[in-house]
């Protein structure tokens, strides 16, 4: 009864005039104050000031900066923004220096000493001291740009494209780029209009399992007779994946206008964002936007004249691993413990408190307001037929280049990893690549060139999950990850389901003797079987992928295992107990003692001939002796099985 | 494991029984009072679990059981200088591991334990999200990224170092004053 006369109201043209009357104040207001920055001729400092950057140190820049202005008496502005992507080069900063000529440019670690050292010879004198550069942020004859860099230039950024280039705690600067103007249109139109262009993109849900976002609204729709909520789920629990976080840190907003856009396509007047509680940044950054929301009138009652009410607000989960799944998430926001439940009845026509819910992964909200403003068919222009648009990776692990990369779908791993990340450091080889966290799987070379999409990457065996992507090389071994992914579902498994709650159980402590060397005849059979049973015999998608982890290592990596049980040997040489360090004699220089310096636990002694010998009784395989080794000596190496290491007896006055 | 609540804690126990009452009676609060108790007190100890259960008339047991149930809710008061050492993917394949082992062989404990004198707690965490750092440690508020054993040595050393200088100074004020 409601949703028909918002409906009949919205098609009023006296009423679009007032949406338009409001939204123009507010849009025309953000552009005299961003005109006005830009008119400002001042040198302005960008900094990324998001988690991840601030734990590189990007608070001392600032401070540094501002230190240095005000002592040296230079007028500069500076202004905070979210994160860029570019992990590898935090703390960064991009200054933008108009007077001296130059254009913008964008400087990697910048510590603090750099920070002083920037303002005083390029903020004072002019210099801009190229060899500190990595690129300028605009083409142009004097520097080389940034964008001749694959890691940038290979990028579509959709989702993305505003981060670190506004301030995230500023509405102003959201609109004055376009922001919250899909949500204005919207509001022009009936709600059926927002859902046929959703439906229309194709958009699948992103956080993992790639349901039709738009045929999850529709379910929704029909529950005429419930009342509606909808929930943004930044439950972010995949150990390796942080873009949901770095999304809501650097552009809360995008988020917010798509889950606004969910609601009012759905008829909802309540929405909810779902915050782990250990992104506090993030928390902060959301509350905010949604109060920064609030005061403009753009959410709250009678949105921009519209009569459309939509009330929000941040519920803090947790930490539960488990609860990213729908039905977890919901019983844990009623107060329970967050153990998944049978669907259906589905959270679109049962969910929290009794009322039709709906709920969405960040990325797939912030995907809203770009294919409102741009049409359906623009969106489909990007990816491919089967999964449109782009997807976002936290790549890490073994790269040159990690970060948060955001590709069309359907680009190639090789691409991705080779191209754009910058290949794997130290001239080592790549050995896998693990995607979708603890319910994704390891791929080995032959997939390099498999597109990445929803589709290919389950036939694969692994699977989009969050989009986190660890990059392995050959010191990697794949016992020991598939061991360490299940050591996490195993103490994330709710214990509902048998399987889940022991096989995981059992799989783990097969994988745990593998790595000490005490594998038996027939583990292999028994983690397959195990594996397979688990997956049948779980109720959520935690059990069902589970053993993923195994299953693809084992059937890619087999000979590993292998080798694992049968010689005892760790291929990789990484597992601690099978295998071991030793000092080359013959490399060794006599009376270097760095590696006695840093050994934690004094297991480097001096031989009768004033070189190093390790006590293996002693050693605890931490590698750090091998890192310091100096690069021109570079005596120390792994080996496995632990007995080829050869002897080198202590000498018998050192231990008196 | 039983914990012993000092003076401090049963002061902040009695604050927070009076901020209590002005939440609204249902379950749904229920996780949201524990973050605000565990905000103020840092952990969880028993008298508050039944504080809890009494205020919303639910079973211990069940409080007991959602607060256990989520990474969030300690049972044991953290240290000080409370070190967080990230074990996700990212750092785990960096030796994130190897970290851990230092600072539990440096400091005598395991993970989940507190020094006996409340100064260190260590714990491990699932991400902290600065994969791009790994392996990462955090101690205290301050994120210490691309961790090595040997720099495991040099935070803890310069934690007694300052808390030797705080001393010192102490004792020279005192001095003076006498």
């Amino acid at each position: 009864m409601k949703k028909q006369k918002e409906k009949g109201k919205k098609l009023n043209p006296i009423d679009n005039k007032i949406i338009d009357e409001k939204f123009g104040a507010i849009f025309a207001e953000a552009q005299r104050r961003k005109k006005e920055r830009q008119n400002n001729s001042i040198p302005k400092i960008h900094i990324g000031l998001s988690t991840c950057g601030i734990a590189a140190g990007a608070m001392e820049t600032k401070t540094a900066f501002e230190e240095t202005l005000s002592q040296r008496g230079i007028e500069a502005q500076i202004h905070c923004v979210g994160c860029i992507g570019h992990c590898y080069a935090e703390p960064w900063v991009i200054i933008e220096n108009s007077e001296s000529g130059f254009p913008p440019i964008f400087y990697p670690q910048v510590t603090a000493g750099k920070a002083k050292m920037l303002t005083k010879l390029y903020l004072e004198e002019g210099d801009p001291r190229l060899e500190h550069i990595l690129g300028a942020m605009e083409e142009n004859e004097m520097i080389p740009s940034v964008w001749e860099f694959s890691r940038f230039s290979k990028e579509k950024r959709i989702v993305m494209d505003l981060c670190g280039k506004i301030d995230p705690d500023d509405i102003n600067e959201y609109i004055a780029e376009d922001g919250y103007s899909s949500w204005a249109k919207a509001l022009k139109s009936p709600p059926d209009e927002v859902l046929k262009q959703v439906l229309g993109s194709g958009l699948r849900g992103r956080g993992g399992a790639g349901f039709l976002t738009g045929k999850k609204w529709e379910l929704a729709l029909k529950q005429t007779h419930l009342e509606k909520i909808v929930i943004c789920n930044a439950d972010e629990g995949d150990p390796g994946a942080y873009m949901d976080r770095t999304i809501l840190e650097s552009n809360p907003h995008q988020v917010l206008e798509g889950l606004a856009l969910c609601a009012y396509a759905i008829g909802a007047h309540k929405a909810l964002f779902y915050v782990r509680a250990e992104y506090p940044l993030a928390v902060k950054t959301i509350q905010n936007a949604i109060s920064q929301a609030m005061e403009s009138g753009i959410i709250g009652k009678d949105i921009l004249g519209s009569g459309f009410d939509l009330e929000m607000d941040v519920f803090q989960g947790s930490g539960a691993f488990v609860c990213g799944e729908e039905t977890a998430l919901i019983l844990s926001m009623e107060g329970s413990r967050g153990m998944p439940y049978h669907r259906p009845p589905y959270p679109a026509e049962r969910g929290f408190q009794g009322l039709s819910t709906v709920i969405n992964n960040v990325k797939t909200l912030a995907a809203v307001p770009p294919i409102l403003k741009n049409g359906a068919s623009w969106y489909r222009q990007t990816g491919t037929p089967e999964s449109p648009g782009t997807a976002i990776f936290s790549v890490v692990g073994n790269v040159t280049h990690p970060g948060l990369v955001e590709i069309p779908m359907g680009v190639t791993l090789r691409t991705l990893i080779f191209d754009i990340c910058g290949g794997i450091p130290d001239k080592k080889k790549f050995k896998a690549a693990q995607i979708g966290g603890p319910s994704g799987g390891c791929l080995p070379e032959e997939f390099l060139d498999t597109p990445i999409d929803f589709d290919s990457l389950i036939e694969a065996g692994a699977m989009m999950g969050s989009g986190g992507m660890v990059v392995l090389d050959e010191d990697t071994c794949m016992v020991d990850v598939a061991k360490y992914f299940l050591d996490f579902t195993q103490k994330e498994s709710c214990g509902k389901c048998t399987f889940c709650r022991i096989g995981t159980w059992h799989l783990l402590s097969i994988l745990q003797r593998l790595t000490i060397g005490e594998g038996q005849e027939g583990d292999i059979e028994k983690l397959e079987q195990l594996s397979h049973d688990i997956k049948n015999g779980s109720l959520c998608g935690l059990g069902k992928t589970a053993p993923n982890p195994v299953l693809t290592s084992l059937k890619y990596f087999r000979e590993e295992y292998e080798a694992h049980i049968k010689e005892g040997c760790c291929p990789a040489a990484s597992c601690r107990a099978l295998s071991a360090y030793y000092i080359d004699l013959d490399k060794c220089a006599r009376g270097c003692d760095a590696c006695v310096g840093c050994c934690p636990v004094d297991a480097v002694f001096t031989t009768s001939n004033r070189k190093k010998g390790i006590d293996q009784q002693l050693c605890v395989k931490c590698g750090e002796c091998k890192v310091h080794c100096p690069p021109d000596y570079n005596a120390i190496f792994r080996i496995s099985p632990a007995h080829l290491a050869p002897i080198i007896e202590r000498p018998k006055e050192e231990n008196q | 494991m039983d914990v012993i609540l000092t003076s401090e804690d049963k002061v902040i126990i009695e604050k927070l029984g009076s901020r209590l009452t002005q939440c609204e009676k249902v379950k749904t609060n229920l996780i949201p009072i524990l973050q605000m108790i565990q905000e103020e007190l840092k952990y969880l100890p028993p008298e508050v679990i039944k504080m809890v259960a009494k205020y919303l008339e639910i079973p211990g047991s069940e409080v007991y059981g959602v607060a256990t149930f989520y990474n969030q809710f300690k049972f044991n008061p953290p240290g000080k200088n409370p070190i967080k050492v990230c074990l996700g993917t990212a750092c785990h394949v960096r030796a994130g591991d190897i970290i851990l082992e230092n600072f539990e062989r440096k400091l005598g404990i395991s993970e989940g334990q507190t020094t006996e004198d409340r100064e260190f707690s260590i714990e491990r965490v699932a991400c902290v999200g600065c994969c791009a750092l790994a392996p990462v440690a955090i101690m205290g508020d301050t994120v210490h990224g691309h961790m090595a054993p040997s720099k495991v040595e040099g935070l803890i050393l310069r934690v007694q170092v300052e808390h030797e200088k705080a001393e010192r100074e102490r004792q020279k004020i005192e001095s003076d004053r006498q």
